[in-house]
């Protein structure tokens, strides 16, 4: 063999090397079996259809839901007649403020947390001290802070500007009118006259006035049940990769967003909390999030645990619809443990871009301060931080970011 | 002799230049997700060392047919095909004794969690009902993420106790 055909030999070799190695390259698949397995358990479509909640027979009723978007809305439900439900959780914000510490007729010591999707968590607020969205709601109106208001004035506004409504849903309202027996404002809340006031009720007057005080929550909770996340860019993204739809896949994300898919499953850790389709194990964890000097100490879920134990309105509660078996979340909760102390509920991060300041009190202004503190890890200010320190670089938690835009998607609401 | 070392030089260069040619040629069309495969491939196994979501140990022992810790009883569980991530699920532990003979009256207790993450079961399962043979309904299970976990049972009957670990790990 001549050395003129050794040498062409050796350069045809080595273009089929390259021609294979690139072959290669393009067509092997972007996502391996078990990351498409985690994938589609983030996808929308994932997502099981909503079970009615055992705890609220009126949940699926579509006149209490019409009943409770009106209660939401309707800024009479205060002490100053300037609070509604909506002033925190505005539609146009996706059911957000948008602020560090909620304002109602003061400031509240938290965020307000988002509606959308709450209907599957089994807790509800940052410390999980609600078990129910309809238990939820009451909570508000009776904080000096929030509505600021009493049963017993909630119940005579029911009463006044909403008895068709009301009677139509659950049957008849008991006469309120004998203002000895119901005064303008008694309740077990921080106002001192209120609460003498409703010591000094009946019991039986009080029950009575329970009663419409947890059907408005009832109501207000079949209107938030309603509240819900839609497909997003990335919900189309990963149907394409379950389809095989290389082009549909190309066409929605950018090589960006997928590289921060891919840390988002893999590195990063980050599905170790915000798992499902909602992007959020609707647990409790404490990640080291900072204090906030201002604000009275917050021990997260070591609290809440408590709190959601001795709720009045809990599941086990006799307002409750349930029957005691059907409140496994609260029979088996976790409520003691050093993993409660300062863990607070990991929330959807379905539309979280668009809902900055972040964490439970709004200790981070941008997604960047917000990832930088995963990214180092530093120790909890009480407690322990579950997270190790990740050491990605600045362009591989950027991609991130990119990729948590494509979680953005409308918010249907009746 | 002097013509052959030049070819074998133009043979080493011409295929460096080829090389270079191609990366540079090629790399805008595949350029982003080739390279942050590399580095994120590389990362992944760099990290495992000191990270928490590192694979599991090799060699645990995955049955779901034990026997306990000292081997005083014969333990197995039963529960879904498929473990969901965030679903309250039931368990059922079928205990019998060294020789075969289903444990009527054992108190059990259960305890567990995630070695690697260093936290506990997300809730606090217990045995909620006797049901004939030597089983007993566990209610209350949880897993909030994949990986990982351990569960552990305190069996105690009689004057004897033994304790038993089971690991599993749950795909998402």
């Amino acid at each position: 063999m001549s050395e003129r055909s050794k040498l062409l030999a050796g350069f045809g070799l080595l273009v089929v090397l390259v021609a294979g190695g690139l072959g290669y390259i393009f067509t092997r698949p972007t996502w391996t079996d078990a990351e498409l397995v985690t994938l589609k358990t983030l996808w929308i479509g994932s997502l099981p259809p909503l079970a009615p909640d055992p705890s609220n027979q009126y949940g699926d009723d579509p006149a209490a839901a019409e009943f409770g978007k009106a209660l939401f809305f309707d800024t009479r439900f205060s002490s100053n007649e300037e609070v509604a439900c909506a002033t925190c959780h505005l539609p146009e914000k996706g059911f957000q403020d948008g602020l560090p510490l909620a304002q109602g007729v003061g400031t509240t010591n938290r965020r307000t947390m988002p509606i959308a999707g709450t209907a599957y968590s089994p807790w509800m607020f940052w410390d999980g001290r609600k078990d129910s969205q309809w238990s939820q709601a009451l909570g508000p109106l009776e904080n000096p802070v929030e509505h600021g208001g009493s049963r017993t004035f909630y119940a005579h506004l029911i009463d006044e500007n909403y008895r068709t409504e009301y009677e139509a849903i659950f049957g008849e309202l008991p006469d309120l009118s004998d203002r000895s027996r119901f005064p303008e404002a008694a309740g077990p809340v921080a106002d001192e006259s209120a609460w003498a006031a409703w010591e000094a009720m009946s019991p039986a007057d009080r029950e009575t006035v329970n009663q419409i005080f947890v059907n408005m929550g009832k109501a207000i909770a079949a209107y938030e049940r309603q509240i819900m996340p839609t497909a997003s860019r990335f919900d189309i993204y990963v149907q394409a990769a379950l389809e095989d739809d290389t082009q549909t896949m190309n066409a929605t994300l950018s090589a960006e967003e997928v590289e921060g898919l891919r840390l988002f499953i893999g590195p990063a850790n980050c599905t170790r909390c915000h798992n499902g389709s909602l992007f959020t194990d609707n647990s409790f964890h404490n990640t080291g999030v900072p204090t906030v000097e201002s604000l009275p100490e917050d021990t997260g879920r070591a609290q809440g645990a408590q709190d959601v134990l001795a709720d009045e309105f809990n599941c086990l509660s006799a307002y409750s619809d349930a029957e005691p078996n059907e409140c496994n979340e609260l029979n088996f909760m976790l409520a003691e443990g050093e993993e409660l102390e300062r863990a607070f509920k990991a929330p959807s991060l379905r539309n979280v871009t668009t809902r900055a300041p972040f964490m439970h009190a709004g200790q981070f202004t941008t997604l960047q301060t917000a990832l930088n503190h995963y990214n180092t890890a530093p120790a909890s200010p009480a407690g322990h931080n579950e997270l190790e320190p990740l050491n990605l670089s600045e362009t591989q938690l950027n991609a991130i970011i990119s990729f948590l835009y494509t979680l953005n998607s409308e918010i249907t609401a009746p | 002799m002097q013509n052959k070392t030049l070819k074998t030089i133009l043979t080493i260069a011409l295929t460096v230049v080829i090389t270079i040619i191609a990366f540079i040629v090629l790399m805008p069309m595949f350029g982003p997700s080739f390279m942050h495969t590399l580095m994120a491939g590389r990362m992944h196994n760099g990290m495992n060392g000191m990270h928490g979501d590192s694979a599991a140990p090799s060699g645990l022992d995955y049955a779901t047919e034990r026997t306990t810790d000292n081997g005083t009883f014969k333990v197995s569980y039963t529960t879904e095909n498929a473990i969901a991530i965030n679903q309250m699920h039931t368990w059922v532990l079928h205990v019998e004794t060294a020789d075969g003979q289903p444990v009527e009256d054992a108190t059990v207790t259960v305890d567990g969690g995630m070695p690697q993450h260093g936290h506990g079961l997300p809730t606090a399962p217990q045995v909620t009902e006797y049901l004939g043979n030597g089983d007993y309904l566990v209610e209350g299970m949880k897993f909030q993420m994949g990986g990982w976990w351990e569960v552990k049972f305190n069996i105690s009957a009689g004057d004897l106790t033994d304790t038993i670990t089971f690991n599993l790990t749950l795909e998402g």
